[in-house]
């Protein structure tokens, strides 16, 4: 059986929904280089006129943040209440602050 | 969708980041993820595709999304025959579409399966090799038109009773791809039915054909939910993964009750003597089955099973040169930019 697919790398795509609003991860596809990818991304992502906007990005440029180390990265914001601002009590009569 | 590139070992963001990365975890944590695998299960939480999971987790799911991505793409052909024959441009419009959002599913399954670490090659290549398996249902062929209508009204209106459940499937990527699967079946559904409606108000002649093709097809697309509960024994396992929602006899209850009204308004009987009303349940008792068939047709012997897997093993390889004619042209674009560069 032939494995040519493997040869074609895999790009994530992100989709602006409307003017105005952010690019948003919505998968991901093989394609042979960057222009070929925004076209299949057209075609499988926005066939319902989901976007006005599309980004594909090189899958292995991308870098993540592991699982196990989601504490040792994220917690540290957790006891740090102060940054919300209903951690402070204002008087009623202050009215909306 | 969502990269398993994310998920290899040597990908280059981790030696950028010098983060360890999840799959390799010691023999001592393994306790420990198990443990907060159970604890997320029993959360009715998501699993994501770096997360730690139980090998028979991954290996249920790679099996379940990529026969699902088969079906998809298997299916495009009993309809992909009628679009040359649709009475209409109109009709023959929709038909496309419908098709081509096939296409559509069986690629975003695709994706969701790759995350878990398996590639487009070994999936395919089980499937050409006749041992993935797809849908029963992609195994009967479509005689006339009307057969058209009824796959959109019957075959897809089974096939969302299936998948909206597994929108809220425990692993992230597949709930993803199905809860975008499942807003465009709906389109699917309806314009069989109303292409059923259409007929139906036409001539003696095609409301026989709209006839004729429920007659065929109402067994074998109950058949589709799958072997009866108490012959179904990966169902408590798949349910306590969170992956099957509710179980086979469930979802084809449901079925029946939702169709018997729609065929009341369509003006066609459903093909069961034993099909009525049942008071004290409050709900619609059927007929038994033939799971003799059924399993005829999974286990290659259905009518059109050959044809099927014959005609996609050929488009694979002859498209062999739209592949490499694409890479080729990639490859000298690189070449050719990178000669100017310098």
């Amino acid at each position: 059986m032939t494995t040519e697919l493997t040869d074609w790398p895999l790009w994530e795509v992100f989709v602006r929904s409307k003017q105005g609003l952010e690019h948003k991860h919505c998968g991901s596809l093989h394609a042979v280089d960057a222009a070929q990818a925004l076209q299949m991304a057209r075609d499988v992502y926005t066939r319902r006129q989901e976007g006005v906007s599309i980004w594909v990005v090189p899958s292995s440029a991308i870098t993540a943040s592991a699982p196990e180390n989601k504490a040792e990265f994220f917690d540290p914001a957790g006891d740090k209440i102060y940054r919300h601002p209903t951690f402070y009590s204002i008087p009623d009569e202050v009215g909306h602050m | 969708m969502y990269t398993q590139a994310l998920d290899i070992p040597e990908g280059s963001g981790d030696a950028a980041t010098g983060l360890k990365h999840s799959g390799q975890v010691p023999a001592a944590d393994v306790a420990a993820s198990q443990a907060w695998f159970d604890a997320t299960m029993d959360a009715d939480g998501k699993i994501e595709p770096q997360d730690w999971m139980p090998e028979a987790y991954r290996k249920t799911l790679v099996r379940q999304i990529s026969q699902h991505a088969h079906s998809e793409i298997i299916g495009m052909q009993p309809e992909g025959n009628w679009i040359s024959r649709a009475p209409s441009l109109k009709r023959k419009a929709i038909l496309i579409a419908k098709v081509q959002d096939e296409g559509g599913h069986g690629l975003y399954l695709y994706s969701a399966a790759e995350t878990l670490g398996t590639s487009r090659d070994q999936m395919l290549d089980a499937l050409h090799a006749g041992k993935a398996k797809y849908s029963s249902i992609f195994n009967y062929p479509t005689l006339t038109w009307a057969d058209v209508g009824v796959i959109g009204w019957l075959v897809d209106g089974a096939a969302i009773m299936n998948q909206i459940p597994l929108c809220r499937c425990t692993y992230g990527p597949y709930a993803r791809a199905m809860i975008r699967i499942c807003k465009e079946e709906s389109f699917h559904q309806r314009q069989g039915y109303e292409n059923l409606l259409t007929m139906m108000r036409g001539t003696a002649a095609q409301q026989a054909m709209v006839q004729d093709a429920v007659n065929r097809w109402w067994w074998s697309v109950l058949a589709m939910f799958g072997p009866p509960d108490v012959d179904s024994p990966n169902t408590a396992q798949a349910t306590r993964w969170g992956i099957k929602r509710i179980s086979n006899d469930g979802l084809r209850q449901r079925f029946v009750d939702a169709t018997v009204p729609q065929a009341k308004v369509l003006g066609v009987t459903l093909p069961d003597p034993d099909l009525k009303w049942n008071d004290a349940t409050q709900q619609h008792d059927y007929g038994t089955i033939d799971w003799n068939e059924f399993w005829a047709t999974v286990n290659g012997n259905g009518p059109c099973n050959k044809e099927r897997l014959g005609t996609r093993v050929k488009a694979h390889y002859d498209g062999q040169w739209v592949r490499d004619a694409a890479l080729a042209y990639a490859a000298r674009q690189k070449a050719r930019a990178m000669k100017e560069a310098a």
